[in-house]
């Protein structure tokens, strides 16, 4: 088991015949990932590595596929739209790969999702893989290992760190989720929370925040309320400046809020065990597995 | 990206809400010109992306132009902060009875702009929310409706009793949200928005952030964007791709990705050492980037020794790795460089630097113990010689 997606996943890739669409689709093919169709709008009857179809829409790919789970590598302009489209033609999950998509354009397009009873992971984020079962989005496979451990994190590379200690010293993952370094995004911590929680095979929650916000303080007391698990968590950026944005759009300390003190506080009394440096995630997860 | 006030108060006049009249000066015959046109006491302001410009003596008052020439002279050209003044802003003082504030944020929370009005204006509003946010009043704004009239009225009356001045807020409130929306807009504010003696209601002063990403579909907007007013090496690295922040250590960093470039940072300061900068070479790598990051870096007169911290994944190492040598072909880098990669092509790119005598590491650690050692000793040499 796993949360999200998994062997039944069956995928749209919209952006299939772009850069970055068409190689993600190739990693994600070559994993065993059920992609089941693309779609680039102009090209559709062109076919994709051979058995891919490709479609001019979404609502036609879904129709022709039974497609329940779209993946989305198209520039930031078209975006929202690409989400939009998406939800509208039914599909329930949705993973925005993109990165600049303009934040009043998110706000836009958010409540449009959520009217259609859909889940939106992302933008700007890695997506997810539930290893051995389904990878959907730009994890790298070879990193994971199946197994018990549920990661969900805002950023990309310091999750395939994280990641990479666990797979290393035998700990596998039951699903690795990105949720990204957005300000407004479609799947929060808690969110993620709530179904590694519900998720009879996860047994530990590995958390990884940053600077910036305060989903983290509301994810651990969320935890606290609600994750009868044990949680592992850590917080990049106790080293930045104030009102200096590190990178991700979301990252930036505002006054007194969104500290790295004022996170790690509120893990600590949430129950959380913190993690001072990415490597001793092993040893963390391993004392909670016992 | 900041909006200096000048340019913000253009795009709120354009807007239509009442601004009072005023002038850019980049010289201090201008500024007495501008002085002299508008008549009376007027406030000399510099324009920089710094906050705290009153008390770094950034802001004066001149009864005359001749005050007001001096006043320029005073501030053209000063630091604010590392930031050299050269511009300022002459407006009229106004006769204020009373100070509010008036923003419009991109709220995390509620996914929505969201207005805030207090009566407590004029003041860092950041402390007013901290100490007594009951003097706040918050309004998130559904983005497919936009602020509805009798929302602003609304508002308008938290912020004054006169039924008159709060329908003129009103109005001034609806206009800024349409500032927000047309600019692509992350902040909009007006601090503060005030009354007269006439009681006139008017935007005494303003700030506006835009989106970052809203940049590549609105060439207007970045044609506001204002270099001189930023620090050098930070608009080098944008212009080259990197996301960029200088900071006060002597630890060169070059990371792939905001979240390991943070935590790259933080294992720094947790093994003894201070990190020089944030960087993120970015997801898709080519060689050119990496060439950039070490020009960036080696820059920096404070750096001792740098390191390179990449988890491939759409990242290549093996780019990366063509991009140091390259780089260490193009100039002299004097000084000690570790390299930690890992991840997609990683055989490849240690065998591309062990043809030119390079060695990288697998463990993040390990790489960073390394280089705050390096860091350690060059500056104890420093400090000897």
């Amino acid at each position: 088991m796993s949360i999200f997606v998994n062997a039944e996943t069956r995928l749209v890739v919209q952006g299939i015949t772009g850069r970055d669409g068409s190689f993600h689709a190739r990693q994600m093919l070559e994993y065993g990932t059920q992609v089941v169709a693309g779609v680039t709008p102009g090209k559709g009857g062109q076919t994709f590595e051979g058995r891919v179809p490709v479609f001019h829409t979404v609502a036609d790919a879904v129709k022709a596929t039974d497609a329940n789970t779209s993946v989305i590598y198209v520039p930031p302009a078209l975006a929202a739209g690409a989400i939009a489209e998406a939800a509208d033609a039914g599909i329930k999950f949705i993973v925005a790969i993109t990165e600049g998509i303009p934040v009043l354009d998110m706000a836009r397009v958010l409540p449009f999702v959520r009217e259609r009873s859909c889940r939106l992971l992302g933008p700007n984020c890695p997506g997810l893989i539930s290893p051995g079962s389904a990878k959907v989005g730009i994890i790298p496979g070879q990193i994971c290992a199946p197994g018990r451990v549920g990661l969900v994190s805002r950023s990309g590379t310091l999750t395939y760190e994280v990641v990479n200690h666990l797979t290393r010293n035998g700990i596998g993952q039951s699903t690795c989720v990105g949720i990204g370094g957005d300000p407004l995004i479609g799947t929060n911590f808690i969110d993620v929370l709530r179904a590694f929680q519900d998720d009879p095979a996860t047994d530990v929650i590995v958390m990884l925040g940053e600077i910036g916000g305060t989903d983290e303080q509301k994810a651990a007391e969320f935890v606290a309320d609600y994750v009868r698990k044990p949680v592992v968590g850590f917080i990049a950026g106790q080293t930045a400046p104030k009102g200096r944005r590190m990178g991700h759009a979301g990252a930036i300390i505002s006054g007194a809020s969104g500290t790295a003190e004022e996170k790690l506080e509120a893990f600590r009394r949430a129950g959380i065990a913190v993690m001072q440096r990415p490597v001793d995630v092993v040893e963390l997860v391993g004392a909670a597995k016992r | 990206m900041n909006l200096h006030e000048y340019q913000a108060r253009d795009l709120l006049r354009t807007a239509g809400i009442p601004v009072p009249e005023g002038g850019v000066a980049t010289s201090p015959d201008q500024v007495e010109a501008i002085a002299r046109r508008l008549g009376g006491t007027v406030v000399v302001k510099a324009q920089v992306h710094a906050g705290g410009r009153g008390k770094a003596g950034g802001v004066k008052l001149a009864r005359d132009p001749g005050e007001a020439r001096k006043a320029g002279t005073a501030i053209l050209g000063m630091q604010i902060k590392g930031l050299v003044v050269e511009k300022v802003l002459v407006v009229p003082a106004a006769d204020i009875a009373s100070e509010s504030y008036l923003g419009l944020i991109m709220d995390r929370e509620s996914q929505r702009p969201v207005f805030m009005v207090s009566a407590a204006g004029g003041v860092d509003i950041e402390e007013v929310a901290a100490k007594t946010p009951e003097k706040i009043t918050r309004l998130p704004v559904d983005p497919r409706y936009g602020l509805l009239a009798h929302q602003a009225l609304g508002l308008g009356l938290v912020l004054y009793q006169d039924f008159q001045q709060a329908r003129a807020a009103a109005a001034i409130m609806q206009q800024l949200y349409g500032v927000f929306v047309a600019n692509g807009a992350s902040l909009a504010e007006i601090n503060p928005l005030v009354t007269t003696a006439a009681g006139q209601v008017l935007a005494l002063d303003a700030k506006i952030s835009i989106d970052d990403n809203e940049l590549d579909r609105r060439p207007d907007l970045a044609a506001l964007r204002d270099e001189s007013a930023e620090e050098p090496s930070e608009v080098a690295a944008r212009k080259a791709g990197l996301s960029f922040i200088k900071l006060d250590g002597d630890v060169g960093c070059v990371v792939n990705g905001a979240g390991l470039a943070m935590a790259t940072m933080d294992l720094v300061k947790f093994y003894g050492g201070q990190p020089a900068n944030f960087l993120d070479i970015g997801g898709s790598s080519n060689p050119e980037k990496v060439v950039s990051a070490l020009r960036i870096i080696t820059a920096d007169r404070n750096v001792k020794a740098i390191l390179f911290n990449i988890f491939g994944g759409i990242t290549r190492t093996d780019d990366v790795a063509n991009g140091i040598v390259t780089a260490t072909r193009q100039f002299k880098v004097d000084l000690p460089i570790v390299i930690r990669l890992t991840g997609t092509n990683e055989a490849e790119a240690f065998r591309i630097l062990e043809a030119v005598g390079m060695r990288a590491l697998s463990d993040m650690d390990e790489a960073v113990k390394q280089v705050v050692a390096l860091a350690r000793g060059a500056a104890a040499k420093g400090g000897a010689a």
